[in-house]
């Protein structure tokens, strides 16, 4: 009887917990299912363009939409395709807009055209804060910190000797109508070096990883045996519609590389996905909204330059950089796409190769011998026939670097060229850089020069990198203009377009917005010998010691006469004498 | 004494217009022995150039000179030349004019001595005759004028030129007594000329007849009013700064800067090294004493030289040129200019060969041991150091050389020239 109750207890207990987890499931799943999640989106995309050198150049973005806000103090907790980490840091830090990129390696404008995304050689790091924020310098301090540990790099190097805060160049690339710049910081880290560390957490941001897309062609080592290399993420607030009654957040993953027709050892001109990336496309990213591979065509429509294949009959045509570019396009997303073996590799071959001329383009160099002086020469080229246009020159120099602004000069064509707007910001020894900023005119097909002189400064011993002979980066400089387009640019930004055409904002027709990076700079101090520390201040003391001990001896001694000391034999004799207590000689 | 003068002041200013039209000046002016940060001329016209582009010159470390300056060469920049000469022209004729009356003023004392009877017999040859002080004067001003450093300094237009002007001018209005018009020399861009102050302090008193001593009423009176008025000159020169500036951002960046030394530009002086090479832990303590090694030996000296002010002023004058911490060659132009008038001292010098010489080597080797390091790269910074180490020994020996000698002379003035021992044999002096 005793055995029977208590099986029976036992069911009725068991049956209760089961109906009691039941119901729970149940109502937190009516629950979650009657609380709207914000809508996200995903697009990937590639961009591959034959250079007229013989090279190839391949882009990727990666964009994620979210129709959130980070910034009215309610605690997101749902993320979904947008990564926490970031997600994170932009509500701790109330960032309004952040763009950080890693670049090895220097864009040569004049064999490759324009990039579609500029970035100077090492890191570069500029973010605006919203208004609520009260000591900018001290998020800005943690937001380094932060995003080093997130990215792997050593952003902690950026301090307030190399960030300045311009007060033209960066306006704010998504939407808001803050424009005080002391929410503004910009800072450049010249020899900061990008290696496979950067790529893996860079690569964890994203929706499917490297697992599944266009990601999985990223693999480090052919990416990083390339002739450029920049990644870069973006993020910042866009408008939904035309309206914008609805905001969301855009992250834009990009990733620049420029592979080099003569690093893998063949003459062939001939380039594939498996050569480049050493893998081959098998789906798309499930993830994704648009998956999607651009061709630049427009300089072969008719196939006589170089042929591609497997071909397609899908076409694009998009306004990039001023002109009207025709693209082929691979749509992942169907399965057509990827034919009988299920995996795509696109194959380009050249038939024959020319070369082009960029409408903006600048370099920059030091001149002088030896190290107490130096100039830094800046080259401006603006290739157009007959159009000229104003750009904006920043320039942030290292505080040892001591430049003289009063040796500034403007010349084109021979003459001098007055800037019609220059901010200068002096440097403060071991606290900020110098921050030059000028606005200058650039007549039609010309060579405008920008010289300053500087004069190198003795930094202490400590203050010397461990390879003290390698010398010391100065920063690329950054060049912004609007530069005249052939065609009608389309303002209308919320329409549908391809991700490498919708970077940069664009308010005007007849022009387009473009930032050219010159150069860094590598210059040599004078150095102290570092062996020296305790032998250079033994020696200085000495000689103050020399100069003390004279004075000394001359203020505190007087002149007496001096009586002879009687010598040796005598004074033992005088000393045996006293002993026996008979009078000395 | 106006003719030989004028022809003196004639050549020197020859001699400079015609270096500022060759192609030597501009390199002159680049040389770091000649010009420091704080009296660069470059940094002059940055800083003019930082103020006709809207920016504060003392908002960036570029540029230390006083706020006076600005202004004064706001309007002058285009006669700069004329301005250095000028300079130069001033501090020969102040120096001349303070020697001469220096010279009467120990003829006359040399005087009242021989006729009460304080020298013993044998020291007359010590005695010094107005026939050899004669030319003296115009010694000191050849000295000044055509002195290789002065010359150097002027061409490069360093602010130096300006600062040595400043303090002939005290030392003139010192030497004539002339209280009125005795103003600070701590105007121009270095605070050590305030050690000046003891010597002119003592020199006043002995004019006027003031005995030194702790006790009277009569010396802390005449020291409060001097004090008082010292400071009160001070006062209005720094309050006219800030006044022409609007701001005290001035006081950080000339006088901060002289005391801190951030800048460590290489340049004759002990600092740059030392402290290029300083562990950062004990940067501030030796600073504090390479700082406080300056101006400490104002008492003791002047308590040593109470009665002989003016020897006080070259010694300080010497001192300050050697310690301070951004020397350049126009502040020893401006003590071995005093040189000649201690001419009567050469018979008790003992080192005078040597310290020449190696003064001589020394500014040979400078411009060749910096480019080596700085152009060539052959040699490194320990070869231009070892030069500025050896420059400022015998500077050092050269200044407690002429003390001993000094010292020496008033020595045997009081207890005769021709000193016998004991037992009559001839004696030896040294010092006890």
């Amino acid at each position: 009887v005793c055995v029977r109750v208590c099986v029976r207890v036992c069911v009725c207990a068991c049956v209760c917990v089961c109906a009691c987890v039941c119901v729970c499931v149940c109502v937190c799943v009516c629950v979650c299912s009657s609380v709207p999640q914000p809508k996200d989106d995903f697009q990937e995309e590639l961009v591959i363009r034959p250079l007229h050198s013989g090279d190839i150049y391949a882009s990727f973005q990666f964009r994620t939409l979210w129709e959130t806000d980070f910034m009215r103090g309610n605690k997101v907790s749902h993320y979904r395709l947008f990564p926490k980490s970031l997600g994170q840091v932009i509500s701790k830090f109330s960032v309004r807009e952040l763009h950080i990129s890693f670049t090895q390696g220097y864009w040569r404008t004049m064999q490759w055209g324009q990039p579609f995304l500029p970035s100077p050689p090492g890191a570069e790091l500029w973010v605006w804060f919203q208004d609520s924020v009260t000591d900018v310098d001290g998020t800005w301090k943690e937001l380094t910190n932060v995003l080093s540990g997130i990215f792997c790099a050593s952003l902690n190097f950026i301090d307030s000797t190399n960030t300045v805060q311009p007060s033209a160049s960066f306006k704010p690339l998504g939407i808001g109508n803050v424009t005080d710049h002391r929410f503004l910081r910009y800072a450049t880290l010249p020899r900061e070096i990008v290696c496979t560390e950067n790529l893996t957490p860079w690569k964890k941001l994203l929706p499917c990883g490297s697992k599944a897309g266009l990601a999985v062609l990223l693999k480090s080592e052919k990416l990083f045996h390339s002739s450029f290399h920049s990644q870069a993420v973006h993020i910042r607030p866009v408008c939904q519609d035309w309206q914008c009654k609805t905001t969301s957040w855009e992250l834009r993953q990009t990733l620049n590389v420029v592979f080099d027709l003569h690093t893998p050892g063949q003459g062939k001109l001939e380039w594939s996905l498996f050569k480049m990336f050493s893998r081959t496309l098998t789906e798309a990213c499930p993830l994704a909204s648009s998956s999607k591979i651009y061709i630049d065509i427009t300089d072969d429509p008719q196939g006589e330059q170089f042929e591609v294949s497997p071909a397609t009959h899908l076409l694009s045509q998009a306004m990039v950089l001023g002109d009207r570019r025709t693209f082929s396009v691979y749509d992942l997303t169907q399965q057509i796409t990827f034919g009988t073996v299920r995996s795509l590799n696109l194959l380009i071959r050249w038939k024959s190769r020319d070369m082009l001329r960029p409408l903006l383009h600048a370099e920059r160099y030091v001149a002088g011998y030896g190290l107490q002086t130096g100039e830094i020469h800046t080259l401006m080229y603006n290739n157009h026939p007959y159009r000229s246009f104003p750009v904006l020159l920043l320039d942030s120099v290292p505080w040892y670097l001591r430049l003289y602004i009063h040796t500034l000069t403007v010349t084109s064509k021979g003459k001098d060229n007055k800037p019609s707007y220059i901010h200068y910001q002096p440097s403060k020894d071991r606290v900020r850089p110098h921050l030059l900023e000028m606005l200058v005119q650039l007549p039609p097909n010309s060579v405008t020069e920008v010289t300053v002189q500087f004069e190198r400064a003795l930094l202490k011993w400590t203050e010397y990198t461990p390879d003290p002979n390698h010398g010391f980066y100065v920063g690329s400089s950054v060049i912004s203009s609007l530069v005249p387009s052939i065609v009608a640019m389309d303002t209308n930004s919320t329409r549908e377009q391809p991700l490498f055409s919708s970077f940069f904002p664009c308010k005007e027709e007849s022009s387009y917005f473009m930032r050219v990076y010159t150069e860094p700079l590598l210059v040599n101090l004078p150095t102290p010998d570092f062996s020296m520390p305790y032998n250079v201040i033994c020696l200085t003391c000495t000689v103050v010691a020399v100069g003390y001990g004279s004075l000394y001896n001359l203020l505190t001694r007087s002149f007496q006469i001096e009586e002879p000391s009687p010598g040796l034999a005598k004074r033992i004799a005088n000393i045996i004498r006293k002993m026996r207590g008979v009078p000395p000689l | 004494m106006a003719a030989p003068l004028t022809l003196l002041l004639l050549v020197a200013v020859t001699v400079r217009a015609a270096l500022y039209r060759s192609s030597l000046a501009d390199l002159i002016s680049e040389r770091v022995e000649v010009v420091s940060p704080l009296t660069a001329w470059k940094r002059v016209v940055e800083g003019l150039a930082l103020l006709d582009l809207g920016v504060s010159p003392y908002s960036g470390d570029v540029f230390h000179e006083t706020p006076l300056i600005i202004y004064l060469f706001h309007f002058l920049v285009d006669y700069a030349e004329i301005t250095f000469m000028l300079a130069d022209v001033i501090t020969a004729v102040a120096l001349y004019l303070s020697v001469k009356d220096y010279n009467k003023q120990v003829f006359r004392k040399q005087k009242y001595a021989l006729e009460a009877d304080r020298y013993p017999l044998d020291c007359l040859e010590l005695i010094r005759s107005p026939k050899e002080m004669q030319y003296i004067p115009l010694k000191v001003a050849m000295f000044y004028l055509l002195n290789p450093f002065t010359i150097l300094s002027c061409v490069a237009k360093s602010t130096c030129g300006l600062n040595n002007a400043v303090i002939a001018l005290f030392v003139l209005s010192t030497i004539k007594g002339n209280s009125r018009t005795h103003s600070s020399p701590a105007e121009g861009n270095s605070i050590y000329p305030l050690t000046l102050c003891a010597a002119a302090l003592l020199y006043l008193l002995q004019r006027q007849y003031i005995p030194v001593n702790l006790r009277r009423f009569s010396f802390w009176w005449f020291v409060a009013q001097y004090a008082f008025m010292y400071l009160g000159s001070l006062f209005v020169i720094v309050g006219l700064s800030f006044f022409l500036l609007g701001s005290w951002d001035f006081l950080p960046s000339v006088y901060g800067f002289i005391l801190s030394v951030p800048d460590l530009t290489p340049n004759i002086g002990l600092f740059w090294y030392f402290f290029a090479e300083m562990f950062e832990h004990f940067r501030l303590f030796f600073l504090c004493v390479f700082q406080i090694n300056v101006f400490f030996y104002t008492v003791p000296l002047s308590i040593k030289l109470k009665e002989h002010p003016v020897f006080l002023i070259f010694m300080q004058l010497a001192v300050i040129s050697i310690f301070k911490s951004y020397p350049t060659v126009g502040d020893i132009a401006l003590y071995m200019a005093f040189l000649p008038v201690w001419s009567h001292l050469h018979r008790f010098l003992r080192n005078i060969f040597l310290v020449s010489c190696v003064l001589l080597a020394c500014s040979a080797l400078f411009p060749v041991l910096w480019h080596l390091w700085i152009y060539a790269g052959s040699a490194n910074s320990n070869f231009y150091y070892a030069i500025t180490l050896l420059f400022n020994v015998a500077q050092i020996l050269l200044v407690s050389d002429y003390f001993y000698a000094f010292l020496r002379r008033e020595h045997h003035l009081s207890h005769g020239l021709y000193l016998k021992r004991k037992d009559g044999s001839e004696a030896t002096l040294v010092l006890k």
